[in-house]
């Protein structure tokens, strides 16, 4: 019964959704305001039956309903309850599903809060949300149905591969996709905007809050991602450029670009091509990621059930939606006036900068990521790995990180550039004496990469608090601090990704139970291997006891067998220090009674996901000194009127 | 210019649709083609496996005919299924060797009393790296060697019934 209901619900929130754009688009046509006035019921409704569609496949997950296939195939009885819920998120048609429902509660969101953006405008981007959300309705509903029945249902379910056995499930993949998901708000925006003609300040300021809400969830997402991947993967890695986490990263990009740009063209009424552009790449970026993803055209260690079929299901709608935002953004932004112009020394260049060498970024990570299909149309299958992305993606991202020091000490419109530089002095000291002190220390033991980034983000950690300077802290706009606070956050990530790379101290041994192992300062006493049992695993725990002067701490790396499916997995055991982690992990048994035991001591790694928090707490606080700003201004009228 | 730049994006896009969808739709090559057909086998020499055969070398594989070489495991239920087809290959007269992975000597008496023995000389290699030399990823997987020592052709998987025609088909052509 629930599945029948989980799938009537989808299927009245597709028929809604054509609604939708039908009522939207004959309605602005024929400037019918009643036909309009159904338009918003219309997307909160479908966004109510996106919800119950969902919560009626996380019901048959969580009761472990074996005669839904998806269950049967997904999931196990003996599961503990957290994974028997995050998994219906953990297999293709239940990552759709709550891809559409995002989409839908999104476009109810939309139809809700937003009141900014003019009434026209705001009726085509609520009927783009309804064409693009049909495509992924029809997908759901003809290639990847969640709820359908299997008969006679099998005694218990296949389970879920035990990698994702993980908490790490219930956090990440909702952050991505909100994220993900979410800029189709801001994709909406740009075809509704193109088909109204209105493309202003005024229009970005409406679209902003939805960016940025989707870009905090989307950088949370990768952080929580990243750090998953880094302790449940084994691999000692918090990022391996797997195509799967280049799609996330590149709509992550574009809308960091976007992020920027509408700001240039919410205060300036500058750079409006652009804009529209970046609004249609960003989610054009989510789509093509999830085809990558989908299609099986590319392999990725985030393996899906691939489907051919599937593949082109979606390549038709990437063709549709994306070839169609084109072609509407060819047609009509010649329409579209040449926006304010700028001094050369000005904010407006230095985000121009940034949009420059985001999208430079973009396009170099697009292209390592479908170079093997690129070659294989010429023959042979090749595939770049860490080494390409390393080496050219890092140093633009370097010269962005300065770009973003100097980027907020420059003022609008107009400014000089002796002042500016004068503003400089103090980070340009800081990375001197870094150098330097860098130099003595550690000369010839670290790459060229690594120390420019230890020296690039001390400068910059300490130039991106240089906004708040003689400011008076109280009357500083919350925004402000939010740009800070981001802007910080990405010093301290390059810092934890520059000291992973330059210090990490490794260590491979073959030790028996009683052995001593000494690394990086750290003493380990491998005191003996005991098999242990946990919910649905049993597992061959190594017992250490680790110390740096100090007590000693008691440490369990494991190595993890799962009954359903059978598969090994090793957890690895991390140590937090301030000032880094240490991660071990237990390998197979050699001969003589000895284990194989990898021990890295990471100084200051952690810094890369605190980094991730700051940068999404300073969106945060961004979005909410805009809204809450909103909020005072609309009380102040109602006051002013009463 | 700028109508051109207008465009440009859609141009590029086009171009991705076109590169997936040629990925999309070219048909995946799933056999896969070993790089040592027509090379000599690596050098080894391993103990024996088996308490009534003798050990093996790679020197002895080149014995002027066509033989095969079985790479087998105790513990390797698949093994258990080919082990009729071994011995129609053998009672065709067919010279097969052997090399068990990861096995032990009781085990495998155990194993070559329970399914037969269609092998010559079986050779033991402990921890895989004969297996590994010879690029063979798991168990079974059956060699075709020519009379000369060299590598004629890689059967992944077990000998089902119907690819012992197929398999002495390459025995003839390795003549």
């Amino acid at each position: 019964m629930i599945a029948e209901i989980g799938l009537a619900a989808l299927w009245l929130a597709a028929a809604l959704a054509l609604l939708q754009l039908v009522l939207a688009f004959t309605g602005l046509k024929g400037n019918k305001p009643d036909l309009l006035a159904a338009v918003r019921p219309a997307a909160v409704a479908q966004g109510v039956l996106t919800a119950v569609a969902f919560i009626a496949l996380v019901m048959l997950f969580l009761r472990s309903d074996m005669s839904v296939l998806l269950v049967a195939t997904n999931s196990h009885s003996a599961k503990p309850w957290l994974y028997k819920f995050a998994g219906t998120w953990g297999n293709h048609e239940g990552s759709m599903l709550l891809w559409v429902t995002v989409m839908g509660v999104a476009g109810a969101a939309v139809a809700l809060f937003e009141r900014a953006l003019r009434r026209d405008t705001h009726m085509a981007t609520l009927g783009g949300q309804a064409a693009i959300s049909l495509g992924f309705y029809a997908f759901l509903l003809f290639s990847s149905n969640p709820f359908a029945r299997i008969a006679p249902a099998p005694a218990d379910g296949q389970g879920l591969n035990p990698l994702l056995q993980d908490p790490g499930l219930a956090f990440h993949p909702p952050t991505l996709y909100i994220g993900y998901v979410g800029l189709s708000v801001a994709f909406s925006f740009a075809i509704g905007a193109l088909l109204t003609r209105q493309v202003d300040a005024a229009f970005a300021r409406a679209m902003r809050p939805w960016v940025l809400a989707a870009w905090v969830m989307l950088t949370l997402g990768i952080t929580a991602g990243s750090y998953w991947a880094y302790y449940e993967l084994g691999w000692g890695g918090w990022w391996f450029w797997d195509p799967v986490e280049n799609a996330s990263l590149m709509p992550w990009l574009a809308a960091t670009a976007l992020l920027h740009s509408v700001t240039v063209l919410a205060t300036r009424d500058a750079l409006r091509a652009w804009t529209v552009m970046l609004a249609v790449v960003a989610f054009s970026m989510s789509m093509v990621g999830t085809f990558l993803v989908r299609s099986g055209i590319l392999t990725s260690v985030h393996a899906f059930a691939v489907d051919p079929e599937r593949g082109s299901f979606i390549l038709g709608l990437l063709a549709l939606y994306i070839g169609g935002a084109l072609a509407l953004f060819g047609w009509r932004i010649g329409a579209v006036r040449e926006g304010a112009p700028f001094e050369l020394v000005s904010r407006e260049t230095m985000l121009v900068i940034n949009n420059l060498l985001l999208t430079v970024i973009l396009g170099l990570v697009l292209i390592g990521t479908l170079y093997p299909l690129m070659t294989e149309a010429f023959g042979h299958k090749v595939s770049v790995g860490a080494p390409y992305f390393d080496r050219i993606a890092g140093p633009i991202a370097l010269a962005l990180m300065i770009a973003m020091a100097v980027g907020p000490l420059v003022r609008w419109r107009r400014d000089d550039g002796r002042v500016v530089t004068k503003r400089l002095v103090i980070p340009f000291l800081i990375a001197l004496s870094l150098s330097a002190s860098l130099s003595v220390l550690a000369w010839g033991r670290i790459g060229i990469l690594p120390f420019l980034g230890l020296v690039i983000a001390g400068a910059v950690g300490v130039a991106s608090l240089a906004p708040l300077w003689k400011r008076n802290l109280r009357r500083t706009p919350l925004f402000t601090y939010g740009m800070v606070i981001a802007h910080l956050g990405c010093a301290v990530s390059l810092g934890g990704m520059a000291s992973d790379s330059a210090f990490t101290v490794e260590k491979l041994v073959a030790a028996r139970p009683g052995d001593m192992i000494q690394t990086a300062g750290w003493q380990l006493r491998f005191v003996q291997i005991q098999p242990i049992a946990g919910d649905n695993w049993t597992a061959l725990q190594a017992d250490m006891e680790v110390r740096r002067g100090g007590r000693p701490v008691m440490i369990h790396p494991q190595s993890r067998f799962f009954a359903s499916p059978p598969t090994t997995t090793s957890e690895a055991a991390l140590l937090t220090r301030w000032n880094g982690q240490l991660y071990v992990v237990l390998g197979e048994e050699v001969e003589g009674g000895r284990w194989q035991l990898r021990i890295w001591w990471k100084p200051f790694v952690t810094l890369i996901w605190l980094g991730g928090i700051l940068i999404a707490l300073g969106g945060f606080l961004a979005l909410l000194g805009r809204e809450r700003r909103g909020w005072l201004m609309k009380w102040r009228a109602r006051a002013a009127t009463a | 210019m700028r109508k051109l730049l207008i465009w440009l994006p859609l141009g590029l896009f086009l171009g991705f649709i076109a590169l997936f969808a040629s990925g999309l739709f070219q048909p995946d090559d799933r056999v896969i083609h070993s790089r040592l057909i027509g090379q000599p086998l690596p050098a080894f020499t391993l103990p024996a496996a088996a308490s009534d055969r003798p050990p093996l070398a790679s020197a002895q594989m080149a014995t002027g005919q066509p033989r095969l070489l079985n790479i087998f495991a105790s513990w390797c239920v698949p093994c258990a299924a080919e082990a009729p087809q071994l011995l129609a290959l053998k009672q065709a007269g067919v010279p097969i060797d052997a090399i068990a992975i990861r096995d032990a000597r009781p085990d495998v008496d155990a194993f070559l009393a329970r399914y037969g023995n269609p092998y010559a000389r079986i050779g033991l290699d402990a921890r895989s790296a004969v297996q590994i030399a010879l690029g063979s990823s798991g168990v079974p997987e059956t060699f075709v060697i020519d009379g000369k020592g060299r590598i004629a052709y890689q059967h992944i998987g077990d000998i089902r019934a119907d690819d012992v025609p197929m398999i002495l088909e390459k025995l003839r052509a390795a003549q």
